[in-house]
């Protein structure tokens, strides 16, 4: 039995354990998880953005979403009332959105840092 | 273009191919995939034919192929993914590789032996340490008694045996012997009970555990171990517990007899162990190696022995002519591939340099060829769901090029939802547009895999749902007002039917479109969107999805009735069209049909000022069938007379349906009857298969169907031909007529889903985004991102998957049975040409590549 020891000398070691010990660190999701996350807030980003654009102009379909009870919406002779429930879901909608972009933002570094490490160990 | 419609064009050929060039031949007709061999040899068993040798050497290589597969496997190496496509060797060529993997499987075989076998000593050696050491702790609690070990002369050690004086020997006749080793830790309750129950107390055993675990060569598992000590008295008892040892599959290893003799083997043993690690080391590195180096060409020879194996199956299937020299095969093939074909007959004879080419021959048949319908990547989703039903027949009306747009429709009409179609929509394009993409391609993942060849149908499906979301104007269950409601609410006060007071008094206002102002015309495009805030929706929903179900089902029902022509003008039988598309299609239109005109003139003629006294259809159709014209005011002026005449000609084309074609065949045969001279031909002359056909072709045209000459009496089988074809007619007339009652109501599953859709829909939205848009306090936004997500979920998991299931599996019942049972008949038989990209590889199947 012939031996064949051949010696791979590893390449620049230094800098590639330092990498890898900040990917380790900021990795918290896998690549299956992040894309998850990544079409999840898409999806809210559109849909929040649009429904907060309905509920400022006071679209009629969504009268049963506003926090107003039943006897109490003719209280009054005019609609502001109305008016400003509708543009206050209206804001938590948006903020709900923004938030939701800043959830896409973070899913994307995860998904960077996953491709990294994938690279890195091949 | 008529290949979708009808399926290609099939001929079986005969080639002939020169004993040299076959392999090659075979070789380039394997790699374009354009015909199907047929077996020459059927009454050949698989020991008996020509080849064998050839292919029992072939599973020898794919054996020590398999072999190195699961070695490179076990070692974790990737094996590279190239898209190799390397020719079937020649056979000259084979001896080489086959060398090449024997010389693999023999080094293969010795490096692993040579690795166990180090294993094992290793193991031992490992062993006898834990041993050494652990055995000290028991002897340790009574080292003090070390230098008084004059006191233990009655007792001397077996070991001094040999130069022992009998007197001591005499004296007790007992000797003090030491067994140690170590056992698995899951035996050593039952060998201390065996111990004492056998040798009962005069052994003393001493165990202890060993800290790590050690691995077991023989079922590769780490295990725990007890190390223990055994010292007894006399040498029969001696027997004894060596048996048991055996007996409980212990290690036994020398015990030492001094503290000097022990450290000296503990050094010793140190040094081998630590030249058995770089041994070993060594060793995987070389196994390693080899294993690497098998893996660079594993891929193509796996490649190159599955299609050397499946050219030698193939070639078992030819028969030699007379002459031997000439191999023949029988193949089917299209029409349209023949020149195909003859290029790679001559590429072949090319390459294998034979002075004489193989050449083809097309040859008439009677069997029915196998269907083949040649489709691409958007058309081969459709043409697999048709084929899941049934194959067609050669040359029979292919139901896919409908389907492709009939069915997505039909799902669209029953999942109707904007949003859900949209995300239905991208996911598909996602899917459609990564579809080069080899990680999607290749997954082993069943479901995905489904998921997958479809890709192009869910597209379809997604779009077509916009649009039916876009009438239904259903955006996950909230309306879209694009146009401007055709409904005002300020008119009802401005024409002071309604006064400020109502609305506090009442729970619920009825808008009335009679009143001037309030209705101003019909929404442009769909539903209106006013129907989101009425608590009336459903029952005017109700109403329009049922009727337009109805008129879906009666005009897909008629196009398959219509499609049904296609196949009696292909088929040369006139007679069908005016004896069963006549009747059948008069059934369907004449009471069917009409429940679609009554619908439709409603509809039209019947308008908001009409509504107190608008009539019900369903009473009218049920007074139709009665007779009853005079109970209800009628639609329109003649109407109980129009009915009368379409009822007579529905009732009436049932037994022309029922006796036309049995009837009108029986005459046929009656009337050109030549029996005698027919039958005289045949017995006097041998005829060639060639004049047979002819005559049967005529006979074919002249409409009588084939008798079979073998058979004694004509008249006899003229008889039994009446009768099956009769019984044949009376089946299909009642599942028929029958039919088209149930097949009607079969298609308000299109209103059911579509109602079930639009409610689920809406009690999500309810239960959980209204929940979370209504909460009025600071926190409203942190409860809303958790709930938006949960309705995110919600919404893919079961009104995507689970919905759209439902609808696909109902839309594919409603295109099999509803519309297929009207024209297709799909008994055929699927065209599997000989390819070397289709066949199965037996590794892929043990998960091996």
């Amino acid at each position: 039995m012939t031996e064949q020891v051949t010696d791979v000398g590893p390449p620049s070691q230094l800098s590639s354990a330092t990498e890898q010990s900040l990917i380790m660190r900021g990795l918290i999701c896998g690549p299956k998880l992040a894309a998850c996350g990544i079409v999840l807030s898409t999806w809210g980003v559109i849909m929040l953005a649009m429904l907060g654009i309905f509920f400022t102009t006071h679209s009629a379909v969504l009268i049963e979403d506003v926090p107003v009870t039943d006897d109490s919406i003719y209280q009054d002779g005019n609609p502001q009332r109305i008016y400003a429930m509708y543009n206050s879901v209206g804001y938590n909608c948006f903020i709900a959105a923004a938030i939701y972009i800043l959830f896409g933002a973070f899913s994307t570094c995860q998904m960077k840092l996953n491709k990294q490490k994938e690279y890195l160990v091949h | 273009m008529s290949s979708l419609l009808r399926g290609e064009e099939m001929c079986l050929a005969q080639l002939f191919l020169q004993s040299g060039s076959a392999y090659d031949c075979i070789s380039e007709l394997g790699e374009l995939g354009l015909v199907e061999f047929r077996d020459l040899n059927p009454s050949v068993n698989t020991f008996q034919r020509k080849h064998v040798n050839e292919i029992k050497k072939c599973e020898e290589m794919e054996r020590i192929l398999g072999y190195l597969l699961r070695e490179v496997k076990r070692a974790d190496i990737s094996l590279p993914e190239g898209d190799v496509n390397p020719v079937a060797p020649l056979p000259k060529h084979v001896m080489a590789i086959m060398e090449q993997l024997q010389r693999l499987e023999v080094e293969l075989g010795e490096v692993t032996r040579n690795k166990e076998k180090l294993q094992r000593n290793l193991l031992e050696l490992t062993e006898y340490t834990h041993m050494l050491r652990i055995s000290r702790n028991f002897v340790q609690k009574s080292s003090e008694r070390e230098p008084l070990q004059v006191q233990y002369e009655e007792f001397p050690f077996l070991e001094k045996d040999t130069m022992m004086d009998y007197s001591s020997m005499q004296r007790l006749g007992a000797r003090l012997g030491f067994i140690s080793g170590l056992i698995k830790r899951t035996k050593i309750g039952a060998f201390e009970r065996m111990l004492w129950r056998v040798c009962k107390g005069y052994t003393i055993l001493s165990y202890a555990e060993v800290d790590e675990y050690l691995e077991d060569p023989d079922t590769r598992e780490p295990t725990k171990s007890v190390v223990f000590l055994i010292s007894y008295w006399g040498d029969q008892v001696g027997q004894k517990v060596k048996k048991i040892c055996d007996c409980y599959h212990c290690h036994v290893y020398p015990y030492p007899s001094s503290n000097e003799e022990r450290n000296d083997v503990v050094e010793g043993l140190r040094t081998r162990i630590q030249d058995l690690h770089t041994v070993l080391h060594r060793t995987e590195d070389y196994l390693k190696q080899v294993l690497i180096k098998a893996s660079e060409s594993i891929y193509t020879w796996v490649l190159q022995v599955k299609k050397m194996k499946a050219i030698y199956y193939i070639l078992n299937l030819c028969s030699f002519d007379v002459t031997n020299k000439c191999l023949i095969a029988e193949v089917w093939c299209p029409v349209d591939d023949i020149p195909t074909l003859r290029r790679a007959l001559e590429e072949g004879s090319r390459k294998s340099g034979a002075t004489v080419p193989s050449f083809v021959n097309r040859i008439p048949t009677n069997d029915t060829p196998p269907t083949l319908i040649k489709t691409n990547k958007l058309t081969s989703g459709f043409q697999n769901i048709v084929d899941a039903y049934g194959v067609g027949n050669y040359r029979e009306v292919n139901p896919a090029p409908f389907t492709i747009i009939t069915f997505p429709f039909l799902f669209a009409v029953m999942f109707g939802d904007l949003g859900h179609g949209v995300i239905m929509a991208l996911f598909a394009l996602w899917m459609v547009l990564y579809e080069n993409n080899r990680k999607l391609k290749n997954t082993r993942n069943e479901i995905w895999n489904t998921f997958f060849e479809g890709r192009y149908i869910i597209l379809l499906m997604g779009l077509f749902s916009i649009y039916t979301g876009l009438i239904y104007n259903d955006c996950f269950s909230k309306s879209l007002n694009i146009f401007g409601s055709g409904w005002n609410v300020s008119a009802m006060f401005r024409a002071e039917v309604w006064k400020n007071g109502d609305i506090s008094g009442n729970r619920f206002l009825t808008l009335d479109p009679n009143v001037t102002g309030v209705f101003n015309g019909p929404y442009p495009l769909g539903i209106d969107p006013i129907w989101n805030l009425a608590t009336n929706r459903l029952t005017f929903l109700n109403s329009y999805k049922m009727k337009m179900s109805v008129i879906f089902g009666v005009i897909h029902m008629s196009f398959g009735v219509i499609l049904s022509t296609y196949n009696h003008l292909h088929f040369r039988k006139k007679h069908n069209l005016y004896l069963v598309f006549l009747p059948e299609l008069l059934f369907l239109l004449c009471l069917f049909g009409y429940l679609v005109f009554m619908i439709i003139y409603k509809w039209l003629v019947f308008t908001a000022k009409d509504s107190r006294h608008a009539p019900s259809i369903l009473i009218h159709f049920i007074n139709m069938f009665l007779m009853q014209g005079d109970a209800v005011q009628p639609l329109y002026p003649g109407q109980t007379g129009l009915q009368v005449f379409l009822v007579v000609i529905a009732v009436l084309s049932v037994p022309v349906l029922l006796l036309g074609k049995p009837v009108y065949l029986h005459w046929l045969r009656n009337g050109n009857h030549r029996p005698g001279m027919y039958r005289g031909y045949e017995r006097v002359r041998r005829n060639s298969e060639e004049e047979l056909y002819l005559m049967r072709a005529q006979d074919m045209e002249e409409g009588s169907s084939h008798s079979d000459l073998s058979t004694s009496g004509e008249r006899q089988t003229e008889e039994f031909d009446f009768a099956d074809e009769l019984l044949h007619q009376a089946i299909h007339t009642i599942e028929y007529c029958l039919g088209c009652v149930s097949n009607t109501a079969s298609y308000l599953r299109l209103w059911a889903l579509s109602l079930a859709h639009a409610q689920l829909s809406e009690v999500l939205w309810a239960m959980v985004m209204r929940v979370a848009l209504r909460m009025d306090t600071r926190l409203g936004v942190l409860v809303l991102v958790p709930m938006f997500g949960l309705f995110a979920v919600l919404t893919v998991t079961i009104l995507l998957v689970m919905e759209g299931l439902s609808a696909f599996l109902h839309a594919l019942r409603l295109h099999w049975v509803e519309f297929q049972n009207k024209f297709y008949i799909g008994t055929g038989v699927k065209f599997c040409p000989f390819s070397f990209s289709l066949l199965p590889s037996s590794f892929e199947q043990h998960g091996l590549l």
